[in-house]
C-alpha cells in the first residue's frame, strides 16, 4: 500500500486515534513508572495521617481555592528553603487525594506553615488578614468562622483513604474503626474555621 | 527505580525520538508522484494545493531538537536509572527521612561525589554556607551584649524579623491585637537579653484560665474589670472596684501579684501600667476575664536556628532600647 497523507487527512476519526497514541508515549513514559515508585507511594518517615478535623479542613482549603494563590510545593533552591524550609518530597503528598501543589503564588507557599503561627493568629488572619498584615491583598474568608461542620461524611471520607492505602501508615491502616467511628463525634459543632486552622497547623512536619 | 521500568522509559523515550527522525525522513520525500512544486490536482474556493517540500528551516529545527533531545539525554538523568554523564541532579528527592535531611551539606556533597553525583541545591546551600557561615558564626560567638552595638548585624536581624516576625508582630514591630508590641519597654516575660532569646527560641504559651480557673461569679465581672481600670490609674467607680478588689483577692494575685504588677515568671501581665495586649476598655478586659487568654509564641528554634535567633534578638532588644 502506498504511504498515504490523504488518509489521515480525510479521516478525522483516524487522526484523532493517531494523535491519542502520540500524546500517550509521553504519559507512558513520565507518569506510568511514578505510579510504582517507591519514592511517589510511600509515605516519608514521620507523615501522620490526617485527624477527622484536618480532613475537613483540607476539604475547606479545596472548596475556598486557597490553591489558587498559595502553593504547597517548595522547590530545591536555597532562596526557597531559607524562607519557607526543607524542599517537598513526593512521600510527603501520599495521602493527598489530590495533591494541592498549586502552581501560582500570589501568597507565599503553605507547605511547612504548619506551627509557624499561633492558631489565633490564623484565626484574626483568615477573619480580616490586614488586621495583622496590613500590606496583604489576601480576601478575608469570615463566613468559616459561622458555618459549623456537623460531620455526617467525616467518617466515609476516612474510610475511602484508608481503603486507598491498606496497611499504609508503618503497616497499619491510616485509622482504626473507633477513629471512623468517632469522626463525626469529633468535628460535628465545629466551626469550618476551626478545621481549616487543624489542617494548615498540620502542613509540612514531616520534614523541616 | 526497579531495572524494569528504567529499560522501559528508556527504551520508549529513544523509540520515541527515532520514530520522531523515521517520520521525517519519510515525509521530506516525495512520495505523491507529483512533481515538486506542481498542483496537488484539486483546489478549493480556487485556491490550490501545490506539492511544496517541508521548509528547509523547520525540518533542520526538527533534526536539531533531536540531536539536542539525545545530547541532553547523555549528560542528564532522563533514561531510567541512567545517571547521566554530568551526574547532575537538582536535589535528593529520596530523602524520606529527618536524619538524611539534617546531616550537614558536607557530608551529603562527599556521598554524592563519591556516587559520581553532583546535587545542585546541595552545592547553593554549601556555596552559601561557605559565604554566610562564617558571618553567623562570628555574630554567634559574639556576647549579645556586644551585638546589640554591632549595626550590621541589627540591619541583618531587622530582615530576618521581616521576613519571619512581622506576620505577628507587625513590620514597624508594633504588634496588633494579641500580637504584643516589641518596641516599648514592656514585657510580658522580660525584656534582658537572655530573656528574649529563650523566648524566641522556644516560644511561650500563655494561660489565662478563663476566670483565671477561680470561683468567680459572671456576677462579679464587671466589678473586677472596674478594679482593674481602677489599677491603670484611670476614672473608675469607686463601690464598683471595691468589690472587684474582693474578687481579685480570691486568686488573681496568684499570678498576676499582690501588687498586681504582673510575673515575668509566669507572664502574666502588668496591670498596673496603661499597656494593653487585648485591648484595656472595660469591654474587653470583661471579655478577657471571663473567656481567658492563650496567646502562643511559636517556637523558633528548629525553623531558624540558634545563629539566626541570636541576631534577630539583638534586633528585637535594640527596639526598645535606643
Amino acid at each position: 500500500m502506498k504511504f498515504n497523507h490523504e488518509i489521515v487527512e480525510k479521516n478525522i476519526g483516524l487522526l484523532a486515534i493517531f494523535t491519542v497514541i502520540a500524546i500517550s508515549f509521553g504519559s507512558l513514559v513520565e507518569i506510568t513508572p511514578l505510579i510504582f515508585q517507591k519514592d511517589t507511594t510511600e509515605p516519608v518517615e514521620g507523615l501522620i495521617p490526617y485527624t477527622a478535623l484536618q480532613i475537613e479542613g483540607r476539604d475547606l482549603y479545596v472548596r475556598e481555592g486557597c490553591s489558587n494563590c498559595h502553593s504547597q510545593m517548595i522547590r530545591p533552591l536555597r532562596a526557597e528553603t531559607e524562607r519557607y524550609g526543607h524542599y517537598s518530597v513526593a512521600g510527603e503528598s501520599v495521602w493527598d487525594h489530590p495533591f494541592l501543589w498549586g502552581s501560582k503564588r500570589t501568597g507565599p507557599d503553605l507547605a511547612r506553615v504548619g506551627g509557624r503561627y499561633s492558631d489565633k493568629w490564623h484565626e484574626v488572619h483568615l477573619m480580616d488578614p490586614r488586621a495583622v498584615v496590613p500590606q496583604s491583598n489576601m480576601p478575608g474568608f469570615p463566613w468559616l468562622a459561622e458555618n459549623k461542620l456537623d460531620g455526617e461524611l467525616t467518617g466515609a471520607k476516612m474510610t475511602i483513604l484508608r481503603n486507598m492505602h491498606k496497611g499504609g501508615y508503618k503497616g497499619n491502616d491510616l485509622y482504626t474503626d473507633e477513629e471512623v467511628a468517632g469522626a463525626q463525634k469529633a468535628v460535628a459543632g465545629k466551626t469550618e474555621l476551626e478545621a481549616l486552622i487543624a489542617y494548615l497547623q498540620s502542613l509540612g512536619h514531616a520534614l523541616k | 527505580m526497579s531495572s524494569f521500568w528504567s529499560v522501559w522509559i528508556s527504551v520508549l523515550s529513544l523509540v520515541v525520538i527515532a520514530g520522531c527522525f523515521l517520520l521525517l525522513r519519510a515525509c521530506s520525500k516525495n512520495t505523491t508522484g507529483v512533481k515538486e512544486g506542481e498542483s496537488m490536482g484539486h483546489s478549493f474556493d480556487g485556491i490550490e494545493e501545490l506539492n511544496n517540500p517541508l521548509p528547509k528551516w523547520w525540518s533542520y529545527m526538527f533534526y536539531i531538537t533531536i540531536v539536542f533531545g539525545l545530547i541532553y539525554l547523555a549528560l542528564f538523568p532522563g533514561l531510567g536509572n541512567y545517571k547521566g554523564l554530568l551526574g547532575w541532579t537538582s536535589s535528593n528527592q529520596s530523602i524520606g527521612t529527618e536524619q538524611g535531611i539534617k546531616a550537614d551539606s558536607a557530608a551529603a556533597i562527599e556521598l554524592a561525589a563519591k556516587e559520581g553525583r553532583y546535587v545542585q541545591y546541595d552545592q547553593e546551600v554549601k556555596h552559601a554556607d561557605e559565604k554566610y557561615g562564617p558571618i553567623f558564626a562570628a555574630y554567634l560567638a559574639t556576647p549579645l551584649e556586644e551585638l546589640v552595638k554591632n549595626p550590621e548585624a541589627l540591619k541583618v536581624g531587622g530582615r530576618l524579623f521581616l521576613q519571619n516576625c512581622a506576620q505577628c508582630h507587625g513590620s514597624d514591630a508594633r504588634g496588633s491585637k494579641g500580637f504584643p508590641n516589641l518596641t516599648d519597654s514592656d514585657w510580658l516575660y522580660g525584656g534582658e537579653l537572655a530573656t528574649i532569646k529563650t523566648t524566641i527560641m522556644s516560644g511561650r504559651h500563655g494561660m489565662m484560665p478563663p476566670k483565671g480557673g477561680l470561683p468567680i461569679d459572671d456576677s462579679e465581672i464587671a466589678g473586677l474589670a472596674e478594679y482593674v481600670v481602677k489599677l491603670s490609674g484611670r476614672e473608675h467607680d469607686e463601690t464598683l472596684a471595691a468589690q472587684g478588689q474582693g474578687s481579685f483577692m480570691k486568686g488573681c494575685f496568684a499570678c498576676h501579684g499582690m501588687d498586681a504588677k504582673g510575673n515575668k515568671f509566669m507572664g502574666a501581665p502588668n496591670l498596673t501600667d496603661d499597656v494593653w495586649l487585648y485591648g484595656g476598655s472595660r469591654g474587653v478586659i470583661e471579655e478577657t476575664i471571663k473567656h481567658g487568654r492563650a496567646g502562643v509564641m511559636p517556637a523558633w528554634k528548629d525553623v531558624l536556628g540558634e545563629e539566626k535567633v541570636h541576631v534577630i534578638t539583638a534586633y528585637v532588644y535594640s527596639l526598645s532600647n535606643k
